[in-house]
């Protein structure tokens, strides 16, 4: 049989949570601070205004677009290059007018007018003012009640320490992939919240192999400490975070890189949290857990009750 | 023995897939081009528009796949996508204005997998092009508009009571304020009204003499339902003239309609006709002039000539008694002979106005006409749009008595023709004006575009996990790979099996995301069957062993994606809600796959006898 990885041993995984956790914290922190001082490049979905995308029929410039929209009154437009030089993103920021609606209507009109009578419009977008805020509103509510419901799942599937380490895990990684954001200054627009929210899925389904692997120890193997079960989890249970990170890896490469511009940050946003997220279900939940005071005794209440009943009782 | 297959289980994966491979089928067979007629506002398709869209092809010896009416709609599917523009030119003359003729693409499923009810998936705006449309109903509007009423009511009704009050006015924060002149008057005044107006809230200001009046929870929720109402039916109207295939016209939240137009690019003429403003004049008919001589092109003094519905000429006199704007209400309903009628509710201006006018004209017959301003897509030297007026008389009836506030037409035809002039009636008074508040258009080449990189990515993603799964697991890998397929052929026969799902391009990335997760649970397996393998067991126990210790894992896994995905879909909105729908399904299906479906191949070729290794 082919191996990725062929262990005599346990890994000593444990050895480097003193470094792991330091770095985590680090990385954490200047996310938050990226955040904070960069901010997150917010996409038209939450902002409001008008997006128009347009395919020339020969080459432009921009800022010849832009002269064209500014001689025209569009002082604010902002015209971007993707792909090739004859695609060509204009945007608008939100305005508090009724005529807001038909902007995008008189942007493709000058244009096909003075430059490229042509231009194919691809796309246009128009989100209004309260829109924005509402789809903002309800992108952060679905955020933190999906957070919340999972905790509820997984302190009642395992145990309140296991719960705090999932979570703990599932910050970490939401708090990375928003420093990226902040960081890269990609789009963030309601594809992109679907992104993050998948990595929470994806993060806790790790972290949740990992657990069950360990509580399953826990209850089979009685003479090795704490720390020791822990390594020979996360050891047996690393091909498979390895392989299935590593499928899913393929997919989202395939999806960045053929999926076209409208997926290209959604998938972003999800390689980022695969890899974070597999170093996260290692390093993270299962060092909270454990800091947390996470024993034998936690996993298996039960079983404690019998082995004493066996035994003549000392109290 | 273990690892052997009971035949029921055997049987249901057999079912389950070919259930869903079938309903998937569709999908395969592309779509033909069409030409889609439905009736514009008072006609019907019938049978007889369907013979006179078949003579009109015939002779023009125009060559057609099939033509058939269904739910008041006519399909006439042709043979390639060049015929549909002359084709639809050609129906269009044949059958006059009182027909939208329009393009579409209607699926090519065969006749017997749709008498199954089989058709292929719903693909979502951003995936076959078209325009999405938020739109908000104007609630102050609506209510100030019903508090202006109030104001009416209220000064007709203490008239009538014969209570003396010194002013009624609306107020700037709203409700309406009642002022007497003392406060014996305050209290006969309020007693009375609040008899007649259960729905309304009156409560003493603090001086003696006056009193607040506002709406009660009830009368205003049914105020902003009945403004998004009538906006709604005027837009399904207009709609219906852009002569789109499958318009979307939907309700969303307390003030909001959502109207989605697939296919429709011009964004800017969609918006005019949707913002085309019409209105409604009561005018008495003038039934001493010469109407031949009209038709002749002779001018009558003091009127005009208009047409009906059906092109017959009317006669009607020039000054108008009543426009639109005075009418608050209309219901259509039963007389108490239980034939179909319409109630009209004036203001109260349009009252008087009313009352004037009929006063001294009881036994002559009045007329209804429906004036709408079309887009003409054409735009003056300023850049305005050019509007076309458009009258049509909808409506002649016998002044039978005075007419007041409300009255009634009767001596309508049937219920249905009652509930049509209730509508026009209305959309010519429309309450509450609406604002586009959220837009988006995606043209028919990125559509394509989007379907091809949707489909690319799947390709790409199932290929290196197919050829990875194969170099890594070898036998079982193939197994694996086996699953893979049949779990996209269930994710798209659930989604073409379920009635409101749409397939958009964040949906395709869900499939592509379920690609990458769904041989987790094969991972997972599989990896435990090695260890098994190591640990020195057998290889059934192995097999055994491998699926039973995997199944929490992969639950707790799954379940706890399918609860963020639930979530996702219950909050998200858009493409939130598009990813979520296939994330779900993919779950599900994987979940069935990766688990019952695999152990049934594994099962089957190596479960149940002696094996010394296996392929794995």
């Amino acid at each position: 049989m082919f191996q990725i990885l062929k262990l005599d041993s346990d890994i000593n995984f444990m050895r480097w949570r003193g470094p792991a956790g330091i770095l985590s914290t680090i990385l954490v922190i200047v996310s938050l601070a990226l955040v904070g001082v960069r901010g997150l490049n917010m996409g038209l979905d939450f902002t409001g205004g008008t997006l128009v995308e347009l395919e020339f029929s020969k080459s432009v410039v921009a800022s010849d677009i832009r002269g064209v929209l500014e001689n025209e009154g569009f002082e604010s437009a902002t015209v971007q290059a993707y792909g090739s030089s004859r695609d060509m993103l204009v945007r608008l920021p939100p305005v508090e007018q009724a005529s807001a609606e038909t902007l995008n209507n008189k942007i493709t009109d000058v244009l096909k007018a003075q430059l490229d009578d042509q231009v194919i419009i691809k796309r246009t977008e128009f989100v209004g003012p309260v829109v924005g805020k509402e789809l903002m509103e309800s992108a952060l509510l679905a955020m933190v009640v999906a957070l919340i419901s999972i905790l509820i799942y997984v302190a009642f599937r395992f145990e309140w320490r296991l719960g705090a380490g999932a979570v703990a895990a599932l910050f970490h990684d939401v708090s990375l992939i928003f420093g990226f954001y902040a960081l890269t200054q990609l789009e963030f627009n309601l594809t992109t919240v679907a992104g993050v929210l998948s990595v929470i899925g994806y993060s806790l389904n790790d972290t949740i192999v990992v657990f069950d692997r360990i509580r399953e120890n826990f209850r089979k193997v009685r003479k090795m400490g704490e720390i020791a079960i822990t390594n020979a989890s996360l050891t047996q249970t690393l091909s498979r975070t390895l392989i299935t990170s590593l499928t899913t890896l393929v997919v989202l490469f395939a999806l960045y890189f053929a999926g076209g511009e409208l997926l290209a940050t959604f998938s972003a946003s999800l390689i980022v949290g695969v890899v974070v997220g597999s170093y996260s279900s290692i390093y993270i939940a299962t060092t909270t857990a454990l800091a947390l005071g996470l024993t034998r005794e936690s996993l298996i209440p039960e079983e404690i009750e019998k082995e004493g009943a066996d035994q003549q009782a000392m109290l | 023995m273990l690892n052997t297959n009971p035949i029921w289980k055997v049987v249901m994966v057999i079912l389950v897939v070919a259930i869903c491979a079938l309903y998937a089928s569709p999908n395969l067979y592309g779509e033909d081009p069409a030409v889609q007629i439905s009736a514009a506002r008072g006609a019907t398709v019938e049978a007889q528009t369907l013979d006179k869209v078949k003579q009109a092809l015939e002779a023009e010896g125009v060559e057609y796949k099939r033509l058939t009416l269904e739910n008041n709609q006519i399909e006439l599917r042709l043979l390639n996508s060049d015929q549909q523009l002359p084709v639809r030119e050609l129906v269009a003359n044949a059958l006059g204005e009182r027909f939208v003729v329009a393009l579409n693409l209607a699926p090519a499923t065969p006749a017997w997998l749709e008498g199954l009810g089989a058709g292929p998936m719903k693909l979502g705006l951003d995936l076959r092009g078209g325009v999405h449309f938020l739109m908000e109903v104007d609630m102050g509007a609506a209510i100030a508009k019903t508090e202006e009423q109030m104001v009416q009511d209220f000064r007709s009704d203490l008239r009538e009571e014969g209570v003396r009050y010194k002013g009624i006015r609306q107020r700037s924060q709203g409700g309406v304020e009642l002022r007497f002149r003392d406060e014996e008057g305050r209290d006969q005044g309020t007693r009375a009204l609040e008899r007649k107006y259960p729905d309304l809230i009156f409560t003493d200001s603090d001086n003696d003499t006056d009193t607040i009046v506002t709406m009660s929870e009830q009368k205003l929720k049914e105020t902003r339902d009945y403004a998004v109402q009538q906006n709604i039916t005027i837009i399904r109207n207009r709609v219906n003239e852009l002569g789109v295939a499958e318009p979307l016209v939907q309700r969303q939240g307390a003030d909001r309609i959502v109207v989605e137009l697939p296919g429709v690019q011009d964004t800017a003429r969609a918006k005019e006709i949707l913002g085309a403003t019409a209105t409604l004049e009561f005018r008495m008919q003038d039934t001493k002039g010469d109407v031949a001589a009209a038709v002749a092109g002779r001018s009558i003094p003091g009127s005009r000539l208009f047409t009906d519905r059906d092109g017959r000429p009317v006669l009607l006199k020039n000054r108008v008694i009543l426009t639109g704007d005075h009418i608050v209400g209309a219901q259509s309903g039963f007389d108490e002979y239980s034939r179909p009628q319409v109630n009209i509710s004036l203001d109260g201006k349009g009252g008087n106005k009313m009352a004037a006018a009929t006063k001294d004209a009881i036994g002559q017959p009045m007329a209804t006409v429906f004036i709408e301003y079309k887009p003409t897509g054409k735009r003056d030297a300023d850049g305005r749009p050019i509007f076309d007026k458009q009258e049509e008389v909808v409506n002649v009836a016998t002044i039978q008595a005075r007419l007041g506030r409300s009255f009634r037409i009767t001596g309508i035809d049937s219920q249905a023709e009652a509930h049509n002039l209730a509508l026009v009636l209305r959309a010519g008074a429309l309450i509450a004006p609406i604002q586009i508040v959220e837009e988006r258009t995606v043209g028919p080449s990125m559509g394509a575009e989007n379907i091809e990189r949707g489909l690319t990515s799947i390709i790409y993603g199932l290929a290196a996990t197919i050829a990875f799964m194969l170099f890594y697991y070898r036998g079982f890998g193939l197994v694996a790979n086996v699953a893979l397929v049949m779990n996209l052929v269930l994710i798209v026969g659930v989604m073409s099996m379920l009635p409101g799902a749409t397939l958009s391009l964040p949906g395709i990335a869900g499939i592509v995301l379920t690609i990458g997760t769904a041989v987790d649970a094969n991972v997972l397996i599989f990896e435990r069957i090695r260890e098994e393998l190591r640990a020195g067991r057998s290889v059934q126990q192995s097999i055994h062993m491998g699926y039973s210790n995997a199944l929490s894992s992969i639950a707790d896994a799954n379940i706890t994606t399918f609860i963020t995905a639930v979530i996702l879909f219950s909050i998200g909105s858009g493409p939130v809600k598009g990813f979520a729908l296939t994330l779900a399904i993919g779950l599900a299906t994987s979940m069935f796959t990766a688990i019952v479906g695999t152990r049934l191949v594994v099962n089957s070729v190596w479960g149940g006898r002696r094996l010394d290794k296996l392929p794995i």
